[in-house]
Protein backbone atom coordinates (compact mmCIF):
# COMPACT_ATOMS: atom_id res chain seq x y z
CA UNK A 1 0.00 0.00 0.00
CA UNK A 2 1.26 3.36 -1.24
CA UNK A 3 0.51 6.67 -1.19
CA UNK A 4 0.47 6.23 -5.30
CA UNK A 5 -1.69 3.98 -5.42
CA UNK A 6 -4.77 6.11 -3.62
CA UNK A 7 -7.14 7.67 -5.62
CA UNK A 8 -6.85 11.08 -5.78
CA UNK A 9 -10.29 12.55 -2.91
CA UNK A 10 -12.79 14.58 -4.20
CA UNK A 11 -13.09 17.98 -3.31
CA UNK A 12 -16.25 17.62 -0.94
CA UNK A 13 -17.82 19.19 1.67
CA UNK A 14 -20.77 17.22 2.94
CA UNK A 15 -19.88 15.16 5.76
CA UNK A 16 -19.00 11.50 4.87
CA UNK A 17 -21.43 10.68 7.87
CA UNK A 18 -24.06 12.19 10.06
CA UNK A 19 -26.36 11.12 12.89
CA UNK A 20 -29.35 13.69 13.18
CA UNK A 21 -31.28 12.79 16.67
CA UNK A 22 -30.90 9.14 16.18
CA UNK A 23 -31.98 7.02 19.42
CA UNK A 24 -31.91 3.24 20.24
CA UNK A 25 -33.51 1.32 23.03
CA UNK A 26 -32.50 -2.13 23.10
CA UNK A 27 -34.23 -5.06 25.71
CA UNK A 28 -36.46 -2.08 27.12
CA UNK A 29 -33.28 0.28 27.73
CA UNK A 30 -32.45 3.54 26.00
CA UNK A 31 -29.40 3.28 24.74
CA UNK A 32 -28.62 6.29 23.01
CA UNK A 33 -30.77 9.21 22.83
CA UNK A 34 -31.00 11.96 19.97
CA UNK A 35 -27.38 11.37 18.83
CA UNK A 36 -26.42 14.25 16.57
CA UNK A 37 -22.60 14.92 14.69
CA UNK A 38 -21.19 14.61 11.73
CA UNK A 39 -17.56 13.18 10.13
CA UNK A 40 -16.15 15.37 7.13
CA UNK A 41 -13.74 14.12 4.90
CA UNK A 42 -10.42 13.42 6.15
CA UNK A 43 -11.46 14.19 9.83
CA UNK A 44 -10.79 11.47 12.85
CA UNK A 45 -13.27 11.16 15.20
CA UNK A 46 -12.35 9.78 18.71
CA UNK A 47 -15.55 8.55 20.83
CA UNK A 48 -14.70 9.00 24.47
CA UNK A 49 -16.92 7.18 26.94
CA UNK A 50 -16.87 4.43 29.71
CA UNK A 51 -17.08 1.21 29.04
CA UNK A 52 -21.49 0.20 28.62
CA UNK A 53 -22.32 3.41 28.31
CA UNK A 54 -23.36 3.05 23.95
CA UNK A 55 -19.54 3.50 21.88
CA UNK A 56 -20.04 0.34 20.03
CA UNK A 57 -23.89 0.47 19.16
CA UNK A 58 -22.95 3.89 17.74
CA UNK A 59 -20.67 2.44 15.65
CA UNK A 60 -22.77 -0.36 14.60
CA UNK A 61 -25.27 2.49 14.00
CA UNK A 62 -22.82 4.60 11.79
CA UNK A 63 -23.01 1.37 9.16
CA UNK A 64 -26.49 0.27 9.52
CA UNK A 65 -25.41 -3.37 11.63
CA UNK A 66 -28.49 -1.85 13.68
CA UNK A 67 -31.16 0.52 13.06
CA UNK A 68 -32.02 3.67 15.23
CA UNK A 69 -35.68 3.88 16.57
CA UNK A 70 -35.96 7.21 15.96
CA UNK A 71 -33.85 10.19 13.94
CA UNK A 72 -31.50 9.67 10.55
CA UNK A 73 -27.73 8.69 9.53
CA UNK A 74 -26.76 9.02 6.44
CA UNK A 75 -24.07 7.47 5.31
CA UNK A 76 -21.92 8.94 2.08
CA UNK A 77 -25.34 11.24 1.57
CA UNK A 78 -27.82 8.51 1.63
CA UNK A 79 -30.27 7.90 4.22
CA UNK A 80 -29.27 4.84 5.94
CA UNK A 81 -31.92 4.22 8.95
CA UNK A 82 -34.62 2.91 6.84
CA UNK A 83 -32.35 1.35 3.82
CA UNK A 84 -33.25 -2.20 2.70
CA UNK A 85 -30.31 -5.08 4.09
CA UNK A 86 -29.51 -5.83 0.39
CA UNK A 87 -29.19 -2.57 -0.69
CA UNK A 88 -27.17 -1.60 2.75
CA UNK A 89 -24.68 -4.56 1.77
CA UNK A 90 -23.16 -2.16 -1.09
CA UNK A 91 -22.99 1.01 0.60
CA UNK A 92 -21.46 -1.34 3.82
CA UNK A 93 -18.12 -2.18 1.05
CA UNK A 94 -17.40 1.26 1.28
CA UNK A 95 -16.49 1.35 4.88
CA UNK A 96 -14.05 -0.51 6.75
CA UNK A 97 -14.83 -2.07 10.20
CA UNK A 98 -12.37 -2.96 12.91
CA UNK A 99 -14.31 -4.81 15.47
CA UNK A 100 -13.35 -5.19 19.40
CA UNK A 101 -12.01 -8.50 19.37
CA UNK A 102 -11.02 -8.73 15.31
CA UNK A 103 -13.73 -10.72 14.97
CA UNK A 104 -11.53 -12.85 12.20
CA UNK A 105 -13.23 -16.07 10.72
CA UNK A 106 -12.09 -18.76 12.62
CA UNK A 107 -12.02 -21.22 9.80
CA UNK A 108 -10.01 -19.05 7.48
CA UNK A 109 -6.48 -18.32 7.09
CA UNK A 110 -5.28 -15.18 7.52
CA UNK A 111 -4.80 -14.37 3.41
CA UNK A 112 -8.57 -15.18 3.64
CA UNK A 113 -9.67 -13.56 6.30
CA UNK A 114 -8.02 -10.19 5.01
CA UNK A 115 -9.15 -10.99 1.48
CA UNK A 116 -12.39 -11.63 1.82
CA UNK A 117 -14.44 -9.02 0.10
CA UNK A 118 -12.09 -9.82 -2.77
CA UNK A 119 -12.70 -13.63 -2.83
CA UNK A 120 -16.52 -12.63 -2.58
CA UNK A 121 -15.96 -10.33 -5.80
CA UNK A 122 -14.22 -13.26 -7.51
CA UNK A 123 -10.80 -11.21 -8.12
CA UNK A 124 -8.39 -13.16 -9.57
CA UNK A 125 -5.79 -15.00 -7.04
CA UNK A 126 -2.91 -13.59 -7.84
CA UNK A 127 -4.24 -9.80 -7.57
CA UNK A 128 -5.52 -11.10 -4.14
CA UNK A 129 -2.51 -12.44 -2.90
CA UNK A 130 -0.55 -9.28 -4.14
CA UNK A 131 -3.26 -7.15 -2.52
CA UNK A 132 -3.04 -9.19 0.83
CA UNK A 133 0.14 -8.81 1.13
CA UNK A 134 0.26 -4.98 0.82
CA UNK A 135 -2.44 -4.86 3.43
CA UNK A 136 -0.19 -7.26 5.95
CA UNK A 137 2.64 -5.04 4.95
CA UNK A 138 1.05 -2.37 6.33
CA UNK A 139 0.27 -3.60 9.42
CA UNK A 140 3.81 -5.15 9.52
CA UNK A 141 2.47 -9.08 9.97
CA UNK A 142 3.39 -10.32 6.44
CA UNK A 143 4.84 -13.16 7.82
CA UNK A 144 0.99 -14.95 9.12
CA UNK A 145 -0.41 -14.79 5.18
CA UNK A 146 -1.02 -18.61 5.92
CA UNK A 147 -1.40 -18.93 9.35
CA UNK A 148 -5.05 -19.36 10.76
CA UNK A 149 -6.16 -16.49 13.67
CA UNK A 150 -6.43 -18.97 16.29
CA UNK A 151 -2.52 -18.85 16.57
CA UNK A 152 -2.22 -15.60 16.55
CA UNK A 153 -1.81 -13.02 19.62
CA UNK A 154 -4.34 -10.74 20.49
CA UNK A 155 -2.46 -7.81 18.87
CA UNK A 156 -2.06 -9.43 15.72
CA UNK A 157 -5.47 -10.26 15.53
CA UNK A 158 -6.61 -6.46 15.81
CA UNK A 159 -3.94 -5.64 13.30
CA UNK A 160 -4.86 -8.26 10.76
CA UNK A 161 -8.65 -7.22 11.44
CA UNK A 162 -6.92 -3.49 10.49
CA UNK A 163 -5.53 -4.96 7.58
CA UNK A 164 -8.96 -6.85 6.57
CA UNK A 165 -10.96 -3.19 6.60
CA UNK A 166 -8.06 -1.71 4.72
CA UNK A 167 -7.79 -3.82 2.10
CA UNK A 168 -10.24 -2.18 -0.29
CA UNK A 169 -9.20 1.43 0.68
CA UNK A 170 -12.58 2.31 2.26
CA UNK A 171 -14.18 5.84 2.42
CA UNK A 172 -14.86 5.77 6.05
CA UNK A 173 -13.36 3.68 8.99
CA UNK A 174 -14.62 2.61 11.95
CA UNK A 175 -12.60 1.23 15.11
CA UNK A 176 -14.26 -0.19 18.23
CA UNK A 177 -12.08 -0.23 20.74
CA UNK A 178 -9.19 -1.85 18.68
CA UNK A 179 -6.49 -1.47 21.58
CA UNK A 180 -9.01 -2.69 24.27
CA UNK A 181 -7.51 -5.51 26.70
CA UNK A 182 -3.87 -5.48 25.31
CA UNK A 183 -0.70 -4.39 26.85
CA UNK A 184 0.99 -0.91 26.30
CA UNK A 185 3.27 -1.70 23.99
CA UNK A 186 1.29 -4.00 21.75
CA UNK A 187 -2.16 -0.86 22.45
CA UNK A 188 1.07 1.42 21.50
CA UNK A 189 1.60 -0.29 17.94
CA UNK A 190 -1.77 -0.46 17.00
CA UNK A 191 -2.25 3.27 18.16
CA UNK A 192 0.56 4.20 15.32
CA UNK A 193 -0.85 2.17 12.73
CA UNK A 194 -4.17 4.13 13.15
CA UNK A 195 -1.76 7.23 12.67
CA UNK A 196 -0.23 5.65 9.81
CA UNK A 197 -3.58 4.72 8.76
CA UNK A 198 -4.89 8.57 9.16
CA UNK A 199 -1.64 10.42 7.77
CA UNK A 200 -1.18 8.47 4.65
CA UNK A 201 -4.38 7.43 3.50
CA UNK A 202 -6.05 10.55 5.10
CA UNK A 203 -9.03 8.38 5.90
CA UNK A 204 -12.16 9.85 7.60
CA UNK A 205 -12.45 7.83 10.78
CA UNK A 206 -14.57 7.00 14.08
CA UNK A 207 -12.69 5.31 17.05
CA UNK A 208 -13.82 4.24 20.10
CA UNK A 209 -11.56 4.41 23.06
CA UNK A 210 -12.11 5.00 26.80
CA UNK A 211 -8.33 4.63 27.12
CA UNK A 212 -8.09 8.64 27.32
CA UNK A 213 -4.00 7.68 26.68
CA UNK A 214 -4.64 6.45 23.32
CA UNK A 215 -6.73 9.21 22.44
CA UNK A 216 -4.07 12.12 23.30
CA UNK A 217 -1.38 10.26 21.30
CA UNK A 218 -3.79 11.00 18.08
CA UNK A 219 -4.07 14.15 18.52
CA UNK A 220 -0.02 14.60 19.47
CA UNK A 221 1.37 12.43 17.20
CA UNK A 222 1.81 12.06 13.32
CA UNK A 223 3.19 9.62 11.14
CA UNK A 224 6.83 10.27 9.58
CA UNK A 225 7.20 8.41 6.43
CA UNK A 226 10.76 8.81 6.25
CA UNK A 227 11.14 7.51 9.51
CA UNK A 228 8.42 4.79 9.27
CA UNK A 229 7.18 5.44 12.72
CA UNK A 230 4.88 7.93 14.51
CA UNK A 231 6.70 11.06 16.12
CA UNK A 232 5.27 13.41 18.38
CA UNK A 233 3.91 17.05 17.13
CA UNK A 234 6.16 20.23 18.00
CA UNK A 235 5.26 21.31 21.69
CA UNK A 236 1.78 23.22 21.95
CA UNK A 237 0.70 21.44 18.42
CA UNK A 238 -2.19 19.01 18.03
CA UNK A 239 -3.22 17.39 14.91
CA UNK A 240 -6.12 19.74 13.65
CA UNK A 241 -8.50 16.78 11.68
CA UNK A 242 -8.77 14.93 14.94
CA UNK A 243 -11.86 15.63 17.21
CA UNK A 244 -13.22 14.06 20.25
CA UNK A 245 -16.80 13.18 20.75
CA UNK A 246 -18.01 11.76 24.40
CA UNK A 247 -20.83 10.23 25.36
CA UNK A 248 -22.30 9.88 29.44
CA UNK A 249 -25.81 7.87 29.79
CA UNK A 250 -26.58 7.87 25.87
CA UNK A 251 -26.24 11.51 25.34
CA UNK A 252 -23.32 13.30 23.55
CA UNK A 253 -22.08 15.45 26.41
CA UNK A 254 -19.09 17.08 24.29
CA UNK A 255 -18.19 17.69 20.49
CA UNK A 256 -14.73 19.45 20.63
CA UNK A 257 -11.23 19.66 20.07
CA UNK A 258 -8.20 18.57 22.54
CA UNK A 259 -7.81 22.33 23.86
CA UNK A 260 -11.42 22.61 24.15
CA UNK A 261 -11.95 18.88 26.03
CA UNK A 262 -9.28 20.26 28.15
CA UNK A 263 -11.08 23.41 28.92
CA UNK A 264 -14.64 21.52 29.41
CA UNK A 265 -15.92 22.88 32.81
CA UNK A 266 -18.24 19.76 32.54
CA UNK A 267 -18.47 17.65 35.68
CA UNK A 268 -18.68 14.58 33.98
CA UNK A 269 -15.78 15.45 31.13
CA UNK A 270 -13.77 16.49 33.88
CA UNK A 271 -13.60 13.58 36.38
CA UNK A 272 -13.12 11.23 33.22
CA UNK A 273 -10.12 13.41 32.33
CA UNK A 274 -8.61 13.23 35.96
CA UNK B 1 -49.53 -13.21 38.61
CA UNK B 2 -50.25 -16.44 36.63
CA UNK B 3 -51.98 -14.49 33.60
CA UNK B 4 -49.04 -12.11 33.06
CA UNK B 5 -46.95 -14.54 32.67
CA UNK B 6 -49.02 -17.30 30.56
CA UNK B 7 -49.48 -13.69 28.31
CA UNK B 8 -45.46 -13.27 28.10
CA UNK B 9 -45.00 -16.42 27.56
CA UNK B 10 -47.75 -16.73 24.36
CA UNK B 11 -46.53 -13.78 23.16
CA UNK B 12 -42.62 -14.50 23.08
CA UNK B 13 -44.04 -17.82 21.05
CA UNK B 14 -45.87 -16.18 18.52
CA UNK B 15 -43.11 -13.52 18.14
CA UNK B 16 -40.87 -16.63 17.53
CA UNK B 17 -42.68 -18.30 15.29
CA UNK B 18 -43.41 -15.02 13.38
CA UNK B 19 -39.55 -15.01 13.04
CA UNK B 20 -39.23 -18.09 12.24
CA UNK B 21 -41.22 -18.24 9.44
CA UNK B 22 -39.59 -14.54 8.22
CA UNK B 23 -36.26 -16.20 8.09
CA UNK B 24 -37.12 -19.82 6.80
CA UNK B 25 -38.95 -17.90 3.74
CA UNK B 26 -35.63 -15.58 3.43
CA UNK B 27 -33.54 -18.44 3.57
CA UNK B 28 -35.45 -20.32 0.67
CA UNK B 29 -35.94 -17.67 -1.45
CA UNK B 30 -32.39 -16.69 -1.70
CA UNK B 31 -31.48 -19.41 -3.69
CA UNK B 32 -33.54 -18.00 -6.75
CA UNK B 33 -31.60 -14.44 -6.05
CA UNK B 34 -27.96 -13.80 -7.10
CA UNK B 35 -25.20 -14.30 -5.35
CA UNK B 36 -25.83 -18.07 -4.67
CA UNK B 37 -22.98 -19.74 -2.77
CA UNK B 38 -22.66 -23.07 -4.65
CA UNK B 39 -19.34 -24.02 -3.48
CA UNK B 40 -20.80 -23.52 0.53
CA UNK B 41 -23.45 -25.54 -0.95
CA UNK B 42 -20.91 -28.59 -1.80
CA UNK B 43 -18.97 -27.99 1.54
CA UNK B 44 -21.93 -28.11 3.64
CA UNK B 45 -23.28 -30.92 1.28
CA UNK B 46 -19.83 -33.08 2.05
CA UNK B 47 -20.13 -32.13 5.81
CA UNK B 48 -23.70 -32.93 6.40
CA UNK B 49 -23.99 -36.07 3.82
CA UNK B 50 -20.38 -37.92 3.78
CA UNK B 51 -20.67 -36.82 7.80
CA UNK B 52 -23.40 -38.69 8.17
CA UNK B 53 -23.26 -41.35 6.22
CA UNK B 54 -21.20 -43.89 9.16
CA UNK B 55 -23.68 -43.51 11.97
CA UNK B 56 -26.90 -43.30 9.50
CA UNK B 57 -25.56 -46.75 7.88
CA UNK B 58 -25.14 -48.39 11.57
CA UNK B 59 -28.31 -46.99 13.11
CA UNK B 60 -30.31 -47.98 9.93
CA UNK B 61 -28.54 -51.61 9.81
CA UNK B 62 -29.44 -52.59 13.89
CA UNK B 63 -32.69 -50.76 13.44
CA UNK B 64 -33.28 -53.52 10.29
CA UNK B 65 -31.96 -56.05 13.03
CA UNK B 66 -34.16 -55.45 15.56
CA UNK B 67 -37.38 -54.97 13.40
CA UNK B 68 -36.45 -58.49 12.36
CA UNK B 69 -35.80 -60.01 15.72
CA UNK B 70 -39.63 -58.47 17.50
CA UNK B 71 -41.33 -59.11 14.08
CA UNK B 72 -40.23 -62.49 14.19
CA UNK B 73 -41.35 -63.76 17.41
CA UNK B 74 -44.41 -62.30 17.01
CA UNK B 75 -45.15 -63.35 13.41
CA UNK B 76 -44.01 -66.90 14.34
CA UNK B 77 -46.71 -67.38 17.36
CA UNK B 78 -49.18 -67.01 13.50
CA UNK B 79 -47.10 -69.01 11.16
CA UNK B 80 -46.18 -65.91 9.64
CA UNK B 81 -42.78 -65.64 9.84
CA UNK B 82 -41.82 -65.88 6.78
CA UNK B 83 -43.57 -61.80 6.26
CA UNK B 84 -40.51 -60.89 8.16
CA UNK B 85 -38.74 -59.68 5.26
CA UNK B 86 -41.95 -57.77 4.15
CA UNK B 87 -42.23 -56.24 7.88
CA UNK B 88 -38.67 -54.45 8.13
CA UNK B 89 -38.73 -53.61 4.45
CA UNK B 90 -42.49 -51.36 4.97
CA UNK B 91 -41.10 -50.00 8.09
CA UNK B 92 -37.70 -48.61 7.14
CA UNK B 93 -39.16 -47.83 3.69
CA UNK B 94 -42.75 -46.12 4.63
CA UNK B 95 -41.34 -44.74 8.61
CA UNK B 96 -38.24 -45.82 10.40
CA UNK B 97 -36.17 -45.00 7.59
CA UNK B 98 -37.11 -41.26 7.13
CA UNK B 99 -37.54 -40.80 11.29
CA UNK B 100 -34.41 -42.09 12.14
CA UNK B 101 -32.01 -40.36 9.50
CA UNK B 102 -34.22 -37.50 11.01
CA UNK B 103 -33.79 -37.64 14.52
CA UNK B 104 -29.53 -38.97 13.91
CA UNK B 105 -28.80 -35.77 11.25
CA UNK B 106 -30.77 -33.41 13.76
CA UNK B 107 -28.49 -34.49 16.55
CA UNK B 108 -25.25 -34.33 14.66
CA UNK B 109 -26.14 -31.58 12.48
CA UNK B 110 -29.03 -29.21 14.04
CA UNK B 111 -26.62 -29.01 16.86
CA UNK B 112 -23.64 -28.28 15.10
CA UNK B 113 -24.93 -25.47 13.40
CA UNK B 114 -26.34 -23.62 15.76
CA UNK B 115 -23.29 -23.52 17.79
CA UNK B 116 -21.09 -22.64 14.80
CA UNK B 117 -23.38 -19.62 13.72
CA UNK B 118 -24.23 -19.10 17.59
CA UNK B 119 -20.70 -18.90 18.15
CA UNK B 120 -19.72 -16.28 15.11
CA UNK B 121 -22.84 -14.52 16.50
CA UNK B 122 -21.17 -13.81 20.03
CA UNK B 123 -17.82 -13.37 18.59
CA UNK B 124 -18.94 -10.62 16.38
CA UNK B 125 -18.24 -12.63 12.91
CA UNK B 126 -21.42 -12.29 11.71
CA UNK B 127 -21.45 -9.02 11.89
CA UNK B 128 -18.09 -8.82 10.44
CA UNK B 129 -19.63 -10.66 7.69
CA UNK B 130 -22.27 -8.26 7.53
CA UNK B 131 -19.59 -5.19 7.80
CA UNK B 132 -17.98 -6.81 4.73
CA UNK B 133 -20.97 -6.78 2.48
CA UNK B 134 -21.75 -10.30 2.99
CA UNK B 135 -24.97 -11.27 3.87
CA UNK B 136 -24.89 -14.00 6.36
CA UNK B 137 -28.46 -15.27 5.60
CA UNK B 138 -26.70 -15.83 1.68
CA UNK B 139 -23.67 -17.38 2.70
CA UNK B 140 -24.45 -19.07 6.10
CA UNK B 141 -27.67 -20.48 6.00
CA UNK B 142 -29.02 -20.54 2.45
CA UNK B 143 -26.34 -23.28 1.41
CA UNK B 144 -26.87 -25.19 4.91
CA UNK B 145 -30.43 -25.39 4.22
CA UNK B 146 -30.67 -26.83 0.70
CA UNK B 147 -27.59 -29.42 1.01
CA UNK B 148 -29.70 -30.61 4.45
CA UNK B 149 -32.50 -31.30 2.27
CA UNK B 150 -30.72 -33.03 -0.66
CA UNK B 151 -28.19 -34.91 1.75
CA UNK B 152 -30.89 -36.45 4.20
CA UNK B 153 -32.81 -37.74 0.98
CA UNK B 154 -29.96 -39.65 -0.46
CA UNK B 155 -29.11 -40.21 3.65
CA UNK B 156 -32.39 -42.04 4.15
CA UNK B 157 -32.17 -44.29 1.04
CA UNK B 158 -28.68 -45.41 2.47
CA UNK B 159 -30.46 -46.12 5.46
CA UNK B 160 -33.42 -47.94 4.05
CA UNK B 161 -30.94 -50.15 2.11
CA UNK B 162 -29.11 -50.86 5.26
CA UNK B 163 -31.71 -51.35 7.60
CA UNK B 164 -33.43 -54.51 5.31
CA UNK B 165 -29.46 -55.27 4.65
CA UNK B 166 -30.04 -55.77 9.20
CA UNK B 167 -32.83 -57.31 8.77
CA UNK B 168 -31.62 -59.96 6.46
CA UNK B 169 -29.01 -60.41 8.88
CA UNK B 170 -30.86 -61.35 11.73
CA UNK B 171 -33.12 -63.48 9.62
CA UNK B 172 -30.41 -65.55 8.00
CA UNK B 173 -27.62 -65.78 10.73
CA UNK B 174 -29.86 -65.81 13.93
CA UNK B 175 -33.05 -66.56 12.85
CA UNK B 176 -32.15 -69.35 10.26
CA UNK B 177 -34.89 -68.24 7.66
CA UNK B 178 -34.04 -68.38 4.41
CA UNK B 179 -32.63 -65.17 2.71
CA UNK B 180 -34.10 -65.15 -0.88
CA UNK B 181 -37.84 -65.44 0.80
CA UNK B 182 -36.96 -62.27 2.98
CA UNK B 183 -35.76 -60.36 0.26
CA UNK B 184 -38.32 -61.47 -2.50
CA UNK B 185 -40.85 -60.35 0.56
CA UNK B 186 -39.05 -57.23 0.82
CA UNK B 187 -39.34 -56.11 -2.41
CA UNK B 188 -42.72 -57.89 -3.63
CA UNK B 189 -44.37 -55.84 -0.89
CA UNK B 190 -43.49 -52.87 -1.73
CA UNK B 191 -45.89 -50.22 -3.60
CA UNK B 192 -45.41 -46.88 -5.13
CA UNK B 193 -47.10 -45.16 -2.66
CA UNK B 194 -44.75 -47.15 -0.42
CA UNK B 195 -41.86 -45.42 -1.45
CA UNK B 196 -43.26 -41.98 -2.48
CA UNK B 197 -44.27 -41.87 1.70
CA UNK B 198 -40.36 -42.44 2.51
CA UNK B 199 -38.95 -40.38 -0.12
CA UNK B 200 -41.21 -37.10 0.90
CA UNK B 201 -40.83 -37.36 4.22
CA UNK B 202 -36.81 -36.37 4.15
CA UNK B 203 -37.54 -33.34 2.38
CA UNK B 204 -39.72 -32.18 5.12
CA UNK B 205 -36.86 -33.12 7.84
CA UNK B 206 -33.84 -31.86 6.01
CA UNK B 207 -35.84 -28.27 6.02
CA UNK B 208 -36.74 -28.34 9.76
CA UNK B 209 -33.34 -29.48 10.85
CA UNK B 210 -31.40 -26.91 8.61
CA UNK B 211 -33.29 -24.38 9.08
CA UNK B 212 -34.39 -24.85 13.42
CA UNK B 213 -30.22 -25.28 13.39
CA UNK B 214 -29.48 -21.97 12.06
CA UNK B 215 -32.26 -20.12 13.24
CA UNK B 216 -31.40 -20.49 16.62
CA UNK B 217 -27.91 -20.26 15.97
CA UNK B 218 -28.37 -16.51 14.47
CA UNK B 219 -30.59 -15.93 17.05
CA UNK B 220 -28.14 -16.54 20.00
CA UNK B 221 -27.53 -14.28 22.91
CA UNK B 222 -25.82 -14.09 26.10
CA UNK B 223 -22.09 -15.33 25.30
CA UNK B 224 -21.22 -19.00 25.43
CA UNK B 225 -23.52 -19.95 27.77
CA UNK B 226 -26.21 -18.96 24.80
CA UNK B 227 -24.41 -20.91 22.75
CA UNK B 228 -25.25 -24.39 24.83
CA UNK B 229 -28.82 -22.75 24.94
CA UNK B 230 -28.92 -22.06 21.46
CA UNK B 231 -28.04 -25.93 20.38
CA UNK B 232 -30.26 -27.69 23.61
CA UNK B 233 -33.27 -25.58 21.99
CA UNK B 234 -32.10 -26.56 18.33
CA UNK B 235 -31.60 -30.24 18.52
CA UNK B 236 -35.25 -30.31 21.24
CA UNK B 237 -37.35 -28.28 18.58
CA UNK B 238 -36.25 -29.97 15.00
CA UNK B 239 -36.67 -33.64 17.14
CA UNK B 240 -39.77 -32.70 18.49
CA UNK B 241 -41.17 -31.27 14.73
CA UNK B 242 -39.74 -33.83 13.04
CA UNK B 243 -41.87 -36.22 14.88
CA UNK B 244 -44.85 -34.17 14.73
CA UNK B 245 -44.54 -33.28 10.71
CA UNK B 246 -44.05 -37.17 10.25
CA UNK B 247 -47.56 -37.59 12.07
CA UNK B 248 -49.28 -35.38 9.72
CA UNK B 249 -47.36 -36.52 6.76
CA UNK B 250 -48.20 -39.89 7.15
CA UNK B 251 -52.26 -38.83 7.98
CA UNK B 252 -52.09 -36.65 4.55
CA UNK B 253 -50.18 -39.37 2.50
CA UNK B 254 -52.33 -42.15 4.05
CA UNK B 255 -55.64 -40.15 2.81
CA UNK B 256 -54.34 -39.57 -0.47
CA UNK B 257 -53.57 -42.76 -1.51
CA UNK B 258 -56.23 -44.87 -0.34
CA UNK B 259 -58.52 -42.17 -2.16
Amino acid sequence: MTTASIPPAEPSLSPVLAFHNASIALGGNQVLREISFSVAPGETRILLGPAGVGKSVLLKLANGLMRPDEGSIQLFGKEISRMPEEWLFALRTRVGMVFQEGALFDSLSVRDNVAYQLIQENVPDETIDRRVHKALRFVELEETFSLFPSSLSGGMRRRVAIARALIRQPELLLYDSPTGGLDPVTSTTIIELIIKERDVYKTPSILVTHRLQDAFALCTHRFDEALGRMVPLPKGETDTSTTFLMLEEGKIIFDGSLEELLRSENPFVREFLE
Amino acid sequence: MLIPAFESTAKKLVLTVQDYSLFAYRAVGNLFRPPVYWQDFLIQSDIIGVGSASIVILAGFFTGGVLALQSAATLSAFGAIAMTGRFVSLTMIRELGAVLTGVMVSGRNASSMASELGSMVVTEQIDAMRALGVDPMRKLVTPRIYATVTMLFFLTIVADAFGILGGAAVTVFMNHQNGTQYFSMAWESLRYPDVIQGMVKPLFFGYIISSIGCFYGMRTTGGTQGVGRSTIQAVVTSSVLIIFVDFLITRLLLGLFAG
